[in-house]
């Protein structure tokens, strides 16, 4: 990392004079930022560890219960539900949208004639925005008029419904949100194929190796700082996002089959009116999502590859 | 586009046929639910549960129903607003702390860049809760400030600007140092006209994603008055659940914007995601 090299002559009075003028303006220039993630981020994350331990009705009224939200929580087969599923869905997405990905980048890096309209045609499911994503797919998965329910029916499989069947409905969703996610991911993984020298190749292709060994040995090892950085995005985003999705697309149906952690939080806080309680089981997922990207933070040598 | 380009000589093997047969395939089969939506929209209720493409005889009627039975172009200026707010607000705050950051010398400078970037680590959904709490507190639920300023503060603007202003180099402000330019007169006549592409990219994503919110503006705002549009289609599709073809209409309009956005600036898009974090 580098630094401005301003010169500076220490000791003297015009040195300390800019020094002090220096410090000043940054403190100005720093202000509107810090305060803003202090109040609406720094606060709230230590308000969500807070608040678990209160039983907050209706607006605005707290009571300290201590733990009694986490031993609901414990209790509560919903939230285990919801636990369950959020990994189910966790070990779906993140291979599939990783191994898709990566594909999907390895194809469009190729030069062929169109390769710019087939790169947008893959990455723009990720601009519009969930609620759409959502009514688009209600749409064509609806029970017996839906074209892909339709179409499902002219293969053999007659009245099956993909978001009314409990079974179905998590696959469905694992299905939506690999199919608007896999254009970002391609674009992170194009940047990290574009960085790997065309040399490596060219040489490797001297030494007669193979498409597959030349993946094997140049490609995959040098990807893995963007691979690293994929799994760790993808991981974040999957255990925190898609609230709109599940909102819009099933309402955590049927039966719960699609109720993940973060919309069971949701539905607690804001349905039912249990903000105290939801910010517990928020809390767990705060405390789990740090604990991964400090881990990540610290194995990636703050954030910085090499 | 690589499209219009003056056309290279492609030599045609097996292999890059099948492959660019593979990738067509792959892109029709992706962009196939937005085609769906889209020509849907201009199918009469009697055809929009059919099989064919393109509809037989389009018709507008179903946008127009959309904007005479709910108040669709408010919901769409309430967007435009606050998307249009967060975004400005944010590129100039972020932009300041950035060039403070990369720029200036003070003490704790790396404490703070780190606190600031941690920061990073938790998103909105997560903290959903209390954020709400603490904008109820202060008095901003079912307003524009509500939407709006909390939207504002998101360390990833800072880190990129950050990342950016580093790779400057130094002797851009020395001169006018010396001759006792402002800090700030350096960050606007300098820095600022400097970072116009990085600014422009995040313009763009910054747009997109607060076009795009749904889960804040549903948590923080009940108000009719104050409903964006990705809040107004899915209020739309509750009451109209059947009507398909006036739903697909409505989510054509709201994802339209996006779609032009994708469409005018899809570089700027790449460019901030492939910047975004890593290297």
């Amino acid at each position: 990392m580098r630094t401005v090299e301003l010169s500076r002559t220490a000791g003297t009075r015009a040195g300390s004079d800019r020094m002090r003028r220096e410090r000043r303006a940054a403190f100005w220039f720093l202000l509107p930022d810090t305060l803003g993630l202090l109040v609406f981020v720094a606060v709230p994350m230590v308000l969500a560890i807070i608040l678990g331990f209160f039983r907050v009705d209706g607006f605005g009224s707290f009571e300290f219960i201590g733990i009694d939200n986490y031993v609901r929580m414990v209790g509560d087969p919903q939230f285990w539900s919801s636990v369950r599923i959020t990994l189910i869905y966790l070990v779906a997405v993140v291979p599939l949208i990783f191994v898709i990905g990566l594909a999907l980048a390895l194809l469009v890096q190729q030069k062929l004639p169109f390769i710019g309209l087939i790169r947008s045609a893959l990455f723009v499911p990720y601009v519009v925005s969930l609620v759409v994503v959502a009514m688009v797919w209600q749409f064509m998965l609806a029970d017996r008029v839906g074209i892909l329910s339709r179409l499902l029916g002219l293969l053999g499989f007659e009245g099956i419904s993909p978001l009314g069947e409990p079974s179905l409905a998590l696959g469905t969703v694992v299905l939506v949100t690999v199919w608007f996610q896999m254009g970002y991911y391609m674009i992170i993984f194009l940047a990290g194929l574009q960085d790997i020298p065309g040399e490596y190749y060219e040489a490797a292709r001297i030494d007669g190796a193979s498409a597959w060994q030349r993946f094997r040995r140049i490609t995959l090892p040098l990807l893995r700082p963007t691979s690293f950085f994929v799994l760790v995005t993808a991981t974040v985003a999957v255990m925190t996002g898609g609230l709109d999705l599940i909102f819009v697309l099933t309402g955590g149906g049927p039966a719960g089959a699609t109720s993940l952690l973060i919309f069971y939080i949701y539905e607690q806080a804001f349905l039912f009116g249990e903000l105290g309680y939801a910010a517990a089981v928020g809390s767990v997922l705060v405390v789990a999502m740090l604990a991964w990207s400090l881990a990540m933070f610290a194995l990636t040598k703050g954030g910085r590859f090499e | 586009m690589t499209a219009l380009r003056p056309r290279r000589r492609t030599r045609w093997t097996p292999q890059k046929v099948a492959l660019l047969a593979l990738g067509i395939v792959l892109a029709l089969a992706t962009i196939f639910p937005l085609v769906w939506m889209i020509t849907g929209a201009f199918k009469p209720a009697t055809e929009v549960n059919g099989s064919a493409i393109l509809p037989s005889e389009p018709t507008l009627e179903n946008f127009a129903y959309v904007f005479t039975q709910v108040p669709f172009l408010r919901y769409m200026f309430n967007s435009f607003v606050v998307s249009a707010a967060v975004t400005v607000l944010a590129l100039w705050f972020h932009s300041m702390a950035a060039y403070a950051l990369a720029r200036l010398r003070f003490p704790g400078r790396e404490t703070i860049f780190l606190l600031i970037f941690s920061t990073m680590l938790v998103s909105l959904p997560v903290i959903l809760i209390p954020t709400f709490v603490v904008v109820r507190t202060l008095g901003m639920v079912d307003s524009y400030a509500g939407l709006i300023v909390p939207a504002i503060f998101n360390a990833f603007g800072i880190f990129l600007l950050r990342q950016f202003y580093v790779s400057l180099p130094g002797e851009l402000e020395e001169a006018a140092l010396v001759d006792g330019a402002s800090y700030w007169r350096i960050y606007r006549s300098i820095i600022l006209p400097l970072s116009r592409p990085i600014l422009s990219a995040l313009t763009v994503f910054f747009f997109l994603t607060n076009w795009n919110s749904f889960v804040w503006p549903l948590t923080i705002t009940s108000d009719p008055n104050l409903r964006v549009v990705q809040l107004g289609i899915a209020t739309f599709q509750q009451q109209y659940a059947a009507d398909w073809n006036y739903v697909l209409a409505a989510a054509t309009v709201a994802a339209m914007p996006t779609l032009l956005i994708f469409f005018f600036f899809q570089r700027q898009i790449v460019e901030s995601i492939k910047s975004a974090g890593f290297k």
